[in-house]
């Protein structure tokens, strides 16, 4: 009796010792690293940097960095179709649902060959000129978390969450 | 180098010999004569005369060889590849694991620190949802057609014992995790997922996950697109909402035949190939085994059934246990050609009473234009009269 108390008491310690062993390992990041690795930005503006871009500047910012891809006026070039009148491609006019999503992605991916390149400033002004070219907004807007958020795209109210459940129904 | 004693050498003499009607004066037991192989090597290889080989598609992945695999596990180098900025080269005693947001406390780890975490070891498949290449046509292999799917052996420690030791807020519904690639790809992951049963994965197979799966460790999240399945991750940050990050928006989500786009189309639905024979084989009358894949992102393989008159008949194929939940399960289809044109396939069906669709029946449903994703129709090979194996998209 006395026995099998001391094998319990061991297994409760021994189950508390591995319980928590994550305390013991790897390190607690500071503040100022978190910021530097969170550069996302959520639909509702969480994480969209201060400052602004303009549509001119991000004319010259992809003529820069962009268009070598992309083609003039962002169509015609050997990767993405980014505007696309004729709306036959996927693009941020006729698909994309958020316009913070734009700004994220460009932020985190482009240029190609050099991803994180660009100041947030180029990367607001770039956006600008993605969204001008794309109709979404006139020459003249200037973008920032304000701004960028409160734009309405086109697609939005076409997207629904999966409703494949498994079962006979083909969906 | 021809000497005498060169075994090659001899058997071609006494062939001349004998080709030359001229009794052989060696005694027949000389030709029996067996000579050491090569001895023991640091890494083994493969038969010179197997050549197996990933096939790259599209500028943008590299596919699994399934018409010239056995079993259910794919070979650790020969899993199917598909990145967004390339395979970047991290350093495990460097790289760090960042997970933060609606957590009691933060953390950052390394490779060696997972590894001193409870362990755990799960097979299952990783498939690419715009798996099904079709710009072959007729000529389309099994690794073109169905080639974005492998299968390992997974190591590593359950997401579920990293965010309950760092205290998961009761508001955190979502994470999203990143790459450390150059496009620091990202998804987001619900929390219902991320506490059952995903795993960050450091091996494969036996032997550490090797760079173009995700090393030093990857994001594993059993019979979900592989897209999700975070590679070279470096960050998880909990949140309450998804980020709506560029590939679960502009990418990754369906359009449906009424325009609608579905979006965090996670699981992969059940599909089915046959590997055996196909395209390019040759066939000869008589006796044939049949053999493929199924498998299932809802759970276990429940049946396979395979036709062999182009859909009006279909039976039960062998399957070869054990049956796994979300993994690949090979089956086998005992046949007799006789000679005849006809048409092969083979349908999935899983325990969720899922049967793999016809053609028709997804694009009933689905936009099929561009690049589908999620798109498992059934796939037939044609069979012809002088034995060819071609594909064709049928029903």
């Amino acid at each position: 009796m006395r026995k099998r108390s001391g094998w319990a008491l061991w297994l409760l310690a021994s189950q508390l010792t591995v319980a928590a062993p994550l305390d013991e390992l790897g390190r607690t990041p500071s503040a100022a690293e978190l910021i530097e690795v969170d550069t996302d930005v959520m639909p509702d503006g969480t994480g969209l940097p201060a400052g602004s871009g303009t549509v001119a500047d991000g004319q010259r910012v992809y003529q820069q960095y962009c268009v070598s891809c992309h083609g003039e006026q962002g169509r015609g070039g050997t990767h993405n179709v980014l505007v696309d009148p004729s709306g036959e491609h996927k693009t941020i006019a006729n698909y994309w649902p958020y316009p913070t999503t734009i700004f994220d992605y460009i932020r985190r991916a482009m240029p190609y060959d050099r991803a994180g390149l660009l100041t947030d400033e180029e990367v607001y002004s770039v956006t600008a000129y993605l969204l001008f070219l794309s109709g979404l907004i006139t020459d003249d807007v200037v973008l920032s978390a304000d701004t960028l958020v409160a734009i309405e795209m086109p697609a939005t109210h076409r997207f629904v969450r999966d409703d494949r459940r498994g079962g006979a129904e083909i969906r | 180098m021809s000497t005498d004693s060169d075994p090659a050498s001899l058997k071609r003499r006494r062939l001349l010999l004998s080709a030359a009607g001229v009794s052989l004066a060696v005694p027949a037991m000389a030709t029996t004569i067996r000579y050491p192989g090569a001895g023991p090597t640091q890494n083994g290889s493969r038969a010179a005369s197997e050549s197996l080989a990933r096939l790259p598609l599209q500028g943008i992945v590299s596919a699994t060889p399934l018409q010239d695999l056995h079993g259910s596990l794919t070979p650790s180098d020969l899993h199917f590849e598909r990145h967004h900025g390339g395979v970047p080269r991290l350093d495990p005693d460097q790289h760090e694991l960042f997970i933060h947001g609606m957590l009691a406390r933060s953390k950052a780890l390394r490779l060696a620190d997972l590894k001193r975490l409870p362990a755990v070891t799960r097979t299952c498949f990783i498939e690419c949802s715009g798996n099904y290449i079709t710009a072959l046509g007729a000529r389309s292999t099994p690794q073109v057609l169905a080639g974005l799917t492998s299968q390992s052996e997974w190591t590593g420690v359950l997401l579920s014992t990293l965010l309950r030791a760092l205290g998961v807020s009761d508001k955190a519904k979502w994470l999203l995790a990143e790459g450390a690639d150059g496009p620091l790809l990202s998804r987001s992951i619900p929390m219902d997922k991320a506490l059952d049963d995903a795993m960050i994965a450091y091996a494969q197979n036996g032997e550490a996950i090797r760079p173009e799966q995700g090393y030093p460790f990857r994001l594993l999240l059993p019979g979900w697109e592989g897209n999700t399945q975070v590679k070279w991750l470096r960050r998880i940050e909990v949140s309450d909402a998804p980020f709506m990050t560029r590939e679960e928006t502009a990418r990754y989500t369906d359009v449906l035949s009424d325009g609608r786009i579905r979006q965090f189309s996670f699981t992969m639905d059940a599909r089915s190939i046959i590997t055996s024979p196909t395209f390019p084989q040759q066939l000869e009358p008589g006796p044939q085994e049949i053999r493929g894949i199924a498998w299932s992102g809802r759970g276990r393989i429940r049946a396979v059934e395979v036709s062999t008159d182009g859909g009006r008949r279909w039976q039960p194929a062998r399957l070869d246990g054990p049956v796994l939940p979300t993994a690949h399960t090979r089956f086998h289809f005992s046949w007799y050609w006789d000679g005849q044109a006809t048409v092969l396939q083979s349908r999935a069906i899983d325990e969720t009473g899922y049967v793999q669709p016809t053609l028709g029946q997804l694009k009933a449903v689905r936009d099929s234009r561009g690049i589908p994703y999620h798109f498992n129709p059934i796939i037939a090979w044609h069979v012809q009269r002088d034995g060819q194996i071609r594909f064709e998209e049928t029903g």
